[in-house]
């Protein structure tokens, strides 16, 4: 079926006021031998019926877990009702970027108010509207970075999460900047003489991110001086957002941009998107910063009102001399964080510190098993790594029970064979974990 | 209206948080104090103040459910509600994006469908589904051109991109290290065929073009353009932001296009929420599939995987795999519509826009009077020029009716521009009713062009001061 509501008497009278015997006719500029004069090769129509059926068959080969202990990257929480009750409403979710600000007050006070949880949230004075998601939120503040200093040397921590590293590198090689990656310790956290050799009066920025991606909480106000003493600016990232409720805000350490996944804040896995970037900065970079801002003023009869502000920085503006080109953000996914977040409120911490008790537990646990040791002595949150005597038949076994199992750090980290990276969240409860391991033990 | 700041209470709650049934142990002895924050200034509800105050702040917003939205470019159009059933189950939004490939073989089989699909659509060769929007799209399309310059050992450093472009396309040929030269249209709204030719050299690697073009015009000498650009060794990017006027009519892939992007979030009938999410996919030729983002789905028998080996990649662009639950929103419309419903699609929204042209006419300047594609493009230079009404009067104006505006002041190069995108899924009636409202407004500029200048007058708050917001800017709020 398709979603056109012309009757055939209303397409004869609309082709008569145009002046047209056929539909072929509107299509005369394209040349003839364009013209596709075939049906596109594709599966028929089909009633919403039959469509919904076929998707929910789609849906149904896919194995939902029973729970999940992989995070690396996207967080199992749970969405309070409200969040999806309130981006379900058709005024949010089928609108367009609020350019027209008279009748988008809703969505520019909405993210209006996200900007100010998240500069709250990562001790910082500016928040954009969202990017596409965490890792190109590192890549583009890095690049903005080189842009704004003039430096082609990007630095960053081996221990970032490896598809992070790898945007980075894509987003770096298209501008024409070189990446450095520096090590980690036998903590886990980021190796500080390494880093320093590693900092020149050409590097433009230093990428770090906390927790890591071994879960390792780093320690960014100790290499503040390092890199601010080169003149490079301190790019803090983070892979979990609600660790944000519980850790000390980046900004507070000496960061220039705080950058992360926002995904934990009330959106779902969905196999990897739509999440959202955060990306905060201090106020210096308030002009520089890419994506959407919406900012207060006033209408002309002096009530508050929100539009977009500072568009000059815009690609649609500066076109050519544009440090991003993100136009398009991931707004209903920063709805739904703020949704979340103000559903949250105070709790935030302590939805924090309940991770942190589960994934002690599951650390406790599991490292109790013959043969099982944590690998990184340094702080976690809500994932830590351990070394196992086979970690794919781990998985295998897990998964064999409906279990999403660990990630396997050998696969971007050949110096960690046998090495799994774990996750707790809120959603695990004790048993699970107690099962967890008889199954491995089994 | 109060921001949820102003209305928090401390001591209120609009959530709880399960308790511990785990061995507690205190956060002090496992992360160093001086790693850890004291508060979380957060605002303090009740469930209820939350419901309200989004609620009401969805009353203050406009979207397609509510009322036509002929935004030109975006193409606004309805999106049906089974997409959003679909994409809701929890088949679906469940999946960890490290599941083991055999818990996901229903979202690989999903995608690789849709690279198929999308391939077929726009006779391409292959398609990846990385790109979270258009303009990630366009950067990842201009990322493959650098490197396959790079894998050819060939040192061009201009791209050419037409005047009336999308601002993001020169934005993404400048990030990926190209120097970006303007061709010129010709009085038609083609383009500037003597121009192109004069500046595509041995140093440049291509030309972007949309077709059809920002005007709303089929660009007619395409077959030519993709001589010029190809003749000298360059590729030809299409931004298919206007794909909704072609599909099931002509392919972007039989013209010469060597790569394309679409945004789901338009063609594709996603929804756009608010400025997204939205799925910039982007095909390309055979000659270019080795660098397209990694990873890539293979098929292997009935088994679907991911595959990471392609040497020649240009690496990843995002992380994960996309804005896949988009993708399950496109997915179930190509599904329902099939290949007559999207050569339908295609054919009522060109009849669309040419229906709005020749309604309006005779009461606004057309700078180009020719059968346009799934939009046209006025200008108000007339009503400017007698009344000082201008586009952004006519577009606030509008909103009093009932109505989104127009997209203003784009295409660059019409002064003045209203670019008007119906889409196929609005009725004779709602086009009518337009058109008797800009014809009503066009009235207005003549003998009440303050009336116009006031609007709007029914919304919440009038026009805003928009100097005020960029020279003192209040992005975050402070007590």
């Amino acid at each position: 079926m398709d979603y056109v509501p012309h009757t055939e008497e209303d397409q004869k009278q609309m082709m008569k006021t145009i002046g047209i015997g056929s539909i072929e006719e509107l299509f005369i500029d394209i040349p003839g031998k364009y013209w596709l004069r075939r049906l596109l090769d594709l599966p028929p129509a089909l009633s919403e019926q039959e469509t919904f059926q076929i998707m929910n068959n789609i849906g149904s080969q896919n194995i939902i877990a029973d729970f999940c202990l992989m995070g690396a990257g996207a967080y199992y929480h749970y969405v309070p009702a409200v969040v999806r009750h309130v981006i379900s409403r058709c005024e949010f979710y089928t609108a367009y970027t609020p350019y027209q600000a008279e009748i988008s007050q809703g969505i520019l006070q909405a993210i209006y108010e996200y900007q100010t949880m998240i500069a709250r949230l990562t001790g910082m004075q500016v928040a954009n509207a969202s990017m596409y998601d965490g890792a190109s939120a590192m890549a583009e503040a890095a690049v903005l970075a080189a842009k704004t200093l003039n430096r082609t040397r990007i630095v960053v921590i081996r221990s970032i999460h490896p598809e992070y590293r790898e945007v980075v590198r894509t987003y770096a090689w298209a501008n024409g900047y070189e990446v450095i990656e520096t090590g980690y310790n036998a903590t886990g956290q980021l190796d500080k003489e390494d880093l320093k050799s590693a900092v020149d009066d050409n590097t433009a920025a230093v990428l770090v991110q906390s927790p890591n991606f071994f879960g390792v909480i780093e320690d960014i106000a100790a290499i503040e001086q390092v890199v601010h003493g080169s003149g490079a600016l301190l790019v803090a990232g983070f892979t979990e957002a609600t660790s944000l409720g519980i850790l000390k805000p980046a900004g507070e350490m000496g960061a220039d941009f705080v950058v992360g996944e926002g995904q934990a804040f009330g959106n779902p896995l969905n196999f990897g998107g739509p999440y959202l970037g955060i990306l905060a900065s201090m106020d210096k970079f308030l002009r520089k910063i890419p994506g959407r801002l919406a900012g207060a003023t006033v209408d002309k009869d002096g009530r508050r009102g929100f539009v977009l502000t500072l568009q000059t920085r815009e690609q649609h503006i500066r076109r050519e001399k544009a440090t991003s080109n993100i136009c398009s953000n991931e707004a209903l996914c920063a709805l739904a964080a703020a949704v979340y977040l103000v559903s949250m409120g105070k709790n935030l911490k302590k939805l924090a510190i309940l991770n942190i008790q589960k994934a002690q537990y599951l650390k406790k646990k599991l490292s109790a098993i013959p043969g099982w040791e944590t690998v990184f002595p340094g702080p976690t949150y809500n994932e830590f790594t351990i070394c196992c005597p086979d970690p794919h038949l781990v998985n295998k076994k897990l998964q064999d029970k409906g279990i999403v199992g660990g990630y396997d750090l050998s696969e971007s980290y050949p110096e960690l064979e046998g090495c799994l990276l774990f996750c707790a969240t809120e959603m695990i409860k004790s048993e699970d974990i107690d099962d967890v391991v008889s199954i491995i033990a089994g | 209206m109060k921001l949820i700041f102003e209305k928090s209470c401390p001591g209120r709650s609009a959530s709880g948080i399960p308790a511990c049934d785990v061995p507690d142990c205190k956060v002090e002895e496992v992360i160093d104090q001086k790693l850890l924050r004291e508060n979380v200034d957060l605002p303090e509800v009740a469930e209820v103040d939350l419901v309200r105050h989004y609620m009401q702040l969805s009353r203050r917003n406009f979207g397609v459910d509510i009322g036509f939205y002929p935004l030109g470019s975006c193409t606004m159009k309805y999106s049906p509600k089974v997409h959003e059933e679909t994409a809701s189950l929890s088949g679906f939004t469940a999946l960890h994006p490290y599941a083991p490939a055999d818990f996901v073989q229903g979202a690989l089989k999903l995608m690789y469908e849709m690279r198929q699909y999308l391939s077929e659509i726009c006779g391409m060769a292959d398609f990846t589904l990385q790109p979270a929007a258009g303009a990630h799209g366009e950067l990842t399309g201009i990322m493959i051109f650098k490197k396959y310059f790079e894998k050819k050992g060939e040192k061009r450093t201009k791209i050419l991109i037409p005047d009336a472009a999308h601002g993001t396309n020169p934005a993404s040929g400048a990030l990926c290290g190209f120097q970006v030269v303007e061709v010129l249209s010709n009085t038609e709204g083609d383009i500037d065929i003597g121009h192109l030719k004069e500046l595509m050299s041995e140093e440049t690697a291509g030309l972007m073009l949309t077709n059809p073009n920002t005007l709303g015009l089929f660009e007619r000498d395409i077959e030519e353009i993709a001589a010029i650009v190809h003749d000298r060794g360059g590729l030809l990017y299409c931004d298919g932001a206007n794909m909704n006027a072609l599909m099931g009519v002509a392919r972007p892939g039989d013209m010469g296009f060597d790569v394309i992007h679409l945004n789901l979030h338009k063609t594709f009938s996603a929804p756009h929420g608010c400025g997204g999410p939205g799925s910039g996919p982007l095909g390309v030729k055979a000659h270019l599939v080795d660098f397209l983002p990694i990873p890539r789905i293979v098929k292997d028998g009935d088994r679907y995987e991911w595959s990471q080996d392609y040497p020649d990649t240009i690496g990843r662009i995002k992380s994960f795999y996309g804005n896949f639950n988009v993708m399950v929103k496109a997915y179930t419309y190509i599904r329902s519509v099939g290949p007559e419903g999207l050569k339908r699609t295609a054919e009522m929204a060109v009849l669309n826009a040419n229906y709005i042209k020749e309604r309006l006419k005779p009461y606004f300047r057309l700078p180009y009077d020719r059968a346009c594609m799934h939009e046209c493009v006025f200008s108000v230079e007339r009503q400017a020029k007698e009344s000082g009404v201008h586009a952004s009067d006519i577009a606030k104006r509008l909103i009093d009716y009932g109505i989104h505006p127009p997209t203003i002041y784009f295409p660059l190069i019409v002064p003045e521009a209203m670019m008007i995108e119906p889409t196929e899924t609005e009725s004779r009636d709602t086009l009518d009713a337009f058109c008797d409202t800009m014809i009503v407004i066009a009235g207005e500029a003549k003998e009440y062009p303050e009336r116009i200048k006031a609007a709007p007058l029914t919304t919440p708050v009038k026009r805003l001061d928009e100097v005020l917001a960029a020279r003192k800017p209040d992005v975050c709020w402070h007590k």
